[in-house]
């Protein structure tokens, strides 16, 4: 019986899982730089009431975020034959938008995919955090 | 053999199949809603169904099968998850409502019990791929095998294990919960629920090859998945007009196939038609008001087959009213396929000419399609004009890539051409 009380410990030990969110691309927003103020502003107000919404939810916590420099800003490492190379620019054309990412912990997928509904109308992509516990 | 007619062992294989049939989703929801490990469920309860056909035909089957099926598998889903806790293995575990409190190993089975809408819409769940979805539905919530998945999709048994694999494992590693989503959320996962049945119902009238040629009795767990949700969520208009639908294009499922070939409507014998199953579902799609949306997609399809299974033959068919409802139909997908299937029924109603003025514009969009090709063929052919019905039907087998509609084609041009040069002598 200790091993399955173990086991119903592992159980409930794992209900939060890790997300990592992160802002993949503008979709159908306007770059950053080409906003108005007044879009701008707005964007601020999305994230304020993200913030918000993960605050209140219960069994969730934000363990981090952060906006990123723009790709062309990037450094891009490749070990190619044991040489390291260090390049100038994103990893692909596909990752020059990403505009930022959350850390998030919560218990489910549906969970995340609906707090990120009050996030500005970026493309997302929700990776789950591998645990290595 | 002796164990073929001995009684308990064929009482055993009764039972055995019938609960299998009645019970297997049912059983696999609980599971899954107490262990929260849609993977070790699987292999649990299957192997909770192997253990029933080595154990009941000697040891007779229990007073409440379903009820053992349950404790077996529930103490093989404690054994696996023990294993991984010996590895040291953490493995994730599906994530469930907030409202799951109770550890594994205090519930009792419970006939009222039924966790399938919630398993459905998780074999559903939009973070799914498309192809993935309507197989995992069919393996987990009717218990439909592996190998006949893959009859069903045309696809091979490595294949289809390898994408139930990789939807699993997407499931538990992703965390996707196994969720009771009500009120809007609901109606847009029903949404979701009922394009996966629906796919996977048409996959089993795709023609394949051979005795494959249909797979009409796959297509016929496509519509149990559709009988299940339908009565679980009976206020669902969505799910009534699909049921009704799946219903009454499926009960022509024996008159679809004749020696090894495909038979059009208009050419099957009526008489093999399951009639109960068309008043049945002709019920539910008339009791459906007017919508919109894929509900109102499905409730006019289910209109168009409950006129075609009133019409004793062919020539009775009420081809006017099916005029309208592909107008209707049309409005509100603006699908060419849908144009030209309008097409066809007002070439009917109206006559072969009216029905080639209907298909002008549709080659922008349907250029690759050989159905365009072969309806215009067939409509010129039927106005008279020889050499335009000759030019379609070949663009038609241009386009087509599916063997058995190409030998009917040809044999349609075939019989056209002996026509035409026949004509003068």
């Amino acid at each position: 019986m200790v091993v399955l009380a173990s086991v119903v410990d592992t159980y409930l030990w794992r209900i939060l899982m890790k997300y990592f969110v992160l802002l993949a691309g503008n979709g159908e927003l306007e770059p950053w730089d080409e906003m108005t103020p007044e879009a701008q502003q707005q964007i601020f107000e999305q994230f304020g009431a993200f913030d918000a919404a993960c605050e209140s939810a219960s069994d969730v916590e934000t363990l981090g975020g952060e906006a990123l420099e723009g790709g062309s800003m990037a450094t891009t490492l490749r070990t190619r034959n044991g040489e390291l190379s260090i390049t100038d620019g994103p990893y692909a054309e596909a990752t020059e938008q990403i505009g930022g990412y959350f850390l998030i912990e919560a218990p489910d997928l549906d969970t995340i995919t609906d707090l990120c509904r009050s996030l500005p109308a970026y493309d997302i992509e929700i990776r789950p955090v591998v645990d290595i516990g | 053999m002796t164990s073929k007619s001995d009684p308990s062992s064929t009482s055993a294989e009764t039972a055995l199949a019938e609960v299998h049939r009645a019970d297997w989703g049912r059983l696999l929801s609980l599971l899954v809603a107490h262990s929260r490990r849609l993977d070790l469920a699987e292999d649990a309860l299957s192997e909770a169904f192997a253990r029933a056909a080595a154990r009941w035909p000697v040891g007779g089957v229990p007073l409440n099968p379903a009820g053992w099926l349950h404790t077996t598998a529930r103490r093989l889903i404690l054994d696996g998850l023990r294993a991984e806790a010996i590895r040291g293995r953490k493995a994730p575990l599906l994530a469930v409502g907030r409202e799951w409190v109770a550890p594994p190993g205090i519930d009792e089975f419970d006939e009222l019990d039924d966790e399938r809408l919630s398993l459905i819409l998780l074999c559903c769940h939009p973070a799914l791929s498309a192809e993935s979805r309507s197989a995992l539905a069919l393996r987990m919530v009717i218990g439909t095998t592996t190998e006949e998945i893959a009859r069903l999709f045309l696809v091979s048994q490595p294949t289809m294990a390898a994408r139930l694999t990789r939807a699993k494992k997407k499931i538990v590693v992703a965390g996707i919960p196994l969720a009771s989503p009500v009120d809007d959320e609901l109606q847009r996962r029903l949404n979701d629920v009922c394009r996966t049945i629906y796919l996977a119902f048409t996959a089993g009238y795709a023609p394949g090859q051979g005795p494959d040629l249909l797979r009409s009795d796959l297509a016929g767990e496509a519509v149990e998945l559709a009988a299940v949700v339908h009565r679980l969520v009976p206020s669902s208009g969505e799910a009534q007009a699909l049921y009704g639908l799946l219903l009454l294009q499926h009960a022509r499922r024996d008159a679809r196939v004749s020696n090894g070939k495909l038979v059009t409507l208009t050419n099957q014998d009526r008489s093999r038609w399951h009639q109960e199953e068309q008043e049945a579902g002709a019920d539910l799609v008339t009791a459906l008001p007017p919508s919109t949306g894929y509900q109102e997609e499905l409730r006019l399809q289910g209109l168009i087959a409950a006129q075609h299974a009133q019409a004793f033959a062919a020539v009775d068919t009420n081809w006017s009213a099916i005029s309208t409802y592909y107008g209707l139909l049309e409005d509100l997908t603006r699908s060419p396929i849908v144009r030209l299937n309008r097409a066809v029924a007002v070439a009917e109603s109206e006559g072969p000419i009216i029905g080639l003025a209907m298909l002008d514009g549709l080659d922008e969009f349907l250029s690759d399609n050989h159905r365009l090709h072969a309806v215009r063929a067939d409509f010129a052919q039927r106005a008279g004009d020889a050499d335009q019905a000759l030019a379609s039907y070949q663009r038609a087998l241009d386009t087509c890539d599916n063997e058995v509609e190409y030998l009917h084609l040809e044999r349609q041009r075939e019989t056209l051409r002996e026509g035409t040069t026949q004509h003068p002598c």
